[in-house]
């Protein structure tokens, strides 16, 4: 399984390399998000600098959709995903191996808009500890739901619009978590690793990759 | 893990039906192909033949009947099956951003097969140089026939898959792809090749099948000398226990009767 | 002299009566179970309605808008927890391979579909409730979003079941769904939870487990429960009816489907 995953993802990237599509499409669409925030909350900074956890978050899971369809849209190019079931790839490591290349793009999106954050919302980062776990942790669940999700729904026609709105609810927990976090973290917040928020995304991450794992496979066979 | 027993059948279906929604792509196939035979399988449009590839390949879930696939029910040994059998299909599975180099290696790894025959492989099926380094979107039809049966000979499974593989090919490829089926046979792989184009391959051929309606309506062994007209039986698998194909030699048409029945009249 | 080689099992074409649904659907005993159900709720909705309205008493507090406490906490009770759980457990016993049936797949589509009609009950009844009493039809508090985020989260499981595909692929991908909604309704829960509440605590699941409610009330509400108990069972048998009736409808045409198909052969066999 292991094997397998190296193996998808380091294809995954280099296809990503190639085309840099995360590069010049899924990134700059987070930071357009974030930016659009700004302009909506207008040009006092105070409304902004409380918002700024909640806006990031939302411009990540916005980001995360689009991440996900394009991880499914390299598969319909020729058959392609028809050629992964036949190749003998383990289900498990495809997933894995998927969920790490979505995870990448998602951290480097999440850098780029950390420093949006920091740049366009005038805020502070105290503990940054906390920061990275929160997107670490959070994009670790939000990788998998999506590459789950994304499976569930790559054969169907109304794919790109069925997507969002499968997808968007069952993330709301890292949501959640994720801005409690940074509110904690932008208040100059103790590290409190026992605070229930790190439980919600461990426990959400926890579920989400036992799920993949298993289920992958027959999703996959079922389309 | 997958029983370790070497398998006399290469693939076995009994009453094997094929769905897709509602339509029934196979309705009730009996076939048996033993282990080192090149069988051709032909037969009009909207047959089955390639719905019968992808069920073999494991790609179409059987909806009732019996398949074993080089000894092994598909369903139950999912990956082993997978790994050993090789289908060339109308779309080419490649990926459009990787190079045809790229493209291969994924494919072969992918297989679990040894990368030491890509090299090997490659220039037998003339990929070399540049083309090696070009991207997949940028190749011809024909190129990317050639990419995916490099994949193939690189991975060399123990049954070939081959759907409609002279179609979109030169007549210098065609002849390098027959020679690649006959090297296969030789090696003691299994080949189906489902083609339009029956002459090409039929004296490659040990047996060949006719399938009409979802069904298999007819088989003769090619090479024997019978011309394929009057040959044309009803099968029912291995019904003379022999192993081979069940021929019947029948000297008239069949004429179908009004209760649903065919006579076959003297 | 003629040889007939018969053809296999190409039977002529299935007689309507055929075609009808067997056992559990069409049978007279759930024909009638329905309507007995169906009647009692009937029963039992007017009788909460009329001690509802008039036997009891109004509340010191809310006065007459207490009467929605009849209504709100048993709507939510039955979409949370029959409904949606009756569809977790019956996706997971769908997805499980020695149960697999598509008795399973109707049931739980069955279920989301009435519980989510009474979800959107819970949400309308609960906003009526919280204008006059907060001030306000809508507020972010933890029952509310968790309610709101289900009813999105089922929505979606519609949604999907409405995409066209043949019926054990959806159910397949229905069941999986449901599985992955169900997994985050409590991850949900939790968040929710710890954020403040308007929500008044439960009135008679409370910690004390002494319930905060009395006399002729307490009993409409018992009532109540069970009125829309009956309701839920009600609906689902007719909802989970017209699926099987439905799917049945294109169990027959695949046997019409076989027998054409096969005919292909026979005909260009001539």
């Amino acid at each position: 399984m292991w094997r397998d995953t190296v193996l998808v993802a380091g294809k995954d990237l280099r296809i990503e390399i190639r085309s840099r599509v995360a590069l010049s499409q899924v990134v700059p669409f987070g930071v357009v998000a974030l930016a659009l925030f700004a302009f909506a909350l207008g040009p006092d900074r105070a409304p902004m600098a409380k918002a700024a956890p909640g806006l990031f978050w939302v411009a990540v899971l916005f980001t995360t959709v689009l991440a996900v369809q394009r991880s499914v849209s390299v598969e319909s190019s020729d058959g392609a995903r028809d050629g992964l079931r036949l190749s003998g790839l383990d289900p498990a490591g495809q997933f894995l191996g998927k969920l790490l290349s979505v995870a990448a793009q998602l951290l480097a999106l999440e850098a780029v808009l950390a420093v949006g954050v920091v740049l366009l919302f005038g805020t502070r980062i105290e503990a940054w500890w906390l920061i990275v776990a929160s997107c670490l942790l959070g994009t670790l669940g939000l990788a998998a739901a999506g590459v789950l999700y994304g499976a569930l729904s790559a054969g169907l026609r109304v794919k790109e619009t069925i997507l969002p709105f499968l997808l968007l609810p069952v993330v709301t927990p890292v949501l959640l978590a994720g801005t409690r976090i940074w509110q904690a973290a932008l208040a100059g917040g103790t590290p409190s690793y026992g605070s229930p928020w790190f439980h919600l995304l461990i426990a959400f991450d926890a579920v989400y990759l036992a799920l993949g794992v298993v289920v992958y496979g027959p999703i996959q066979e079922s389309a | 893990m997958a029983p370790a027993a070497p398998p006399t059948s290469a693939l076995s279906l009994r009453n094997v039906v094929a769905l897709s929604g509602r339509f029934p792509l196979l309705a009730g196939v009996d076939l048996e192909v033993a282990v080192g035979e090149t069988v051709l399988v032909e037969g009009p449009n909207g047959a089955g033949k390639t719905s019968l590839l992808r069920v073999a390949a494991g790609l179409v879930p059987v909806a009732s009947g019996r398949l074993a696939v080089l000894g092994l029910d598909p369903e139950r040994y999912r990956t082993t099956v997978r790994r050993r059998v090789g289908l060339l299909a109308h779309a080419s599975h490649l990926y459009d951003d990787l190079t045809v180099r790229e493209n291969i290696r994924f494919a072969v790894r992918a297989a679990g097969a040894d990368t030491g025959r890509i090299d090997g492989a490659c220039e037998r099926l003339g990929l070399v140089g540049r083309l090696l380094r070009t991207p997949a979107a940028k190749l011809s039809a024909g190129q990317r026939r050639r990419v995916a049966l490099a994949v193939l000979v690189a991975r060399a499974p123990e049954l070939w898959l081959l759907d409609e593989p002279h179609a979109g090919l030169d007549a210098a490829a065609r002849r390098l792809l027959n020679e690649l089926i006959a090297e296969a046979n030789a090696a003691g792989a299994t080949v189906v090749v489902a083609s339009h184009e029956p002459e090409l391959v039929a004296d490659l051929a040990t047996r060949s099948i006719t399938v009409v309606g979802g069904r298999v309506t007819a088989e003769r062994s090619t090479g024997d000398g019978r011309p394929a007209g009057d040959t044309a039986v009803r099968s029912t698998g291995d019904g003379d226990g022999d192993g081979g194909p069940d021929t019947v030699a029948l000297r008239a048409a069949p004429v179908p009767r009004p209760d649903g029945g065919i006579a076959h009249v003297a | 002299m003629t040889t007939t080689v018969p053809v296999t099992a190409a039977e002529p074409a299935a007689t309507p009566a055929a075609l009808l649904p067997p056992g559990l659907v069409q049978s007279r005993r759930m024909v009638w179970t329905t309507r007995i159900i169906g009647m009692a709720a009937a029963v039992t909705v007017a009788l909460t309605v009329w001690l509802g309205l008039w036997v009891t008493p109004p509340d010191k507090v809310q006065g007459d808008l207490v009467r929605l406490v009849y209504l709100h906490p048993g709507v939510a009770w039955v979409a949370l927890y029959l409904a949606f759980g009756l569809a977790a457990v019956a996706s997971l016993l769908y997805l499980w391979p020695r149960t697999r049936s598509l008795f399973w797949d109707r049931l739980a589509a069955a279920a989301v579909e009435v519980g989510v009609v009474f979800n959107v009950c819970t949400l309308i009844s609960g906003s009526i409730w919280g204008r006059p009493t907060w001030g306000v039809w809508w507020a972010w508090d933890a029952r509310l979003t968790l309610t709101a985020v289900l009813l999105i989260l089922f929505l979606g499981y519609l949604t999907l079941r409405r995409v066209p595909a043949e019926p054990d692929v959806r159910a397949k991908r229905c069941a999986y769904a449901a599985l992955f909604a169900a997994v985050d309704v409590p991850l949900v829960h939790f968040s929710v939870v710890w954020w403040k509440t308007l929500h008044q605590g439960a009135t008679v699941l409370n910690a004390n487990l002494s319930p905060e409610i009395h006399g002729s009330m307490a009993w409409t509400l018992l009532l109540g429960f069970v009125a829309l108990t009956l309701v839920f069972v009600w609906m689902l048998l007719v909802r989970y009816r017209i699926g099987a009736l439905e799917d049945h409808l294109g169990s027959g045409e695949l046997e019409v489907a076989l027998l054409e198909r096969r005919n292909e052969g026979a005909e260009a066999a001539r």
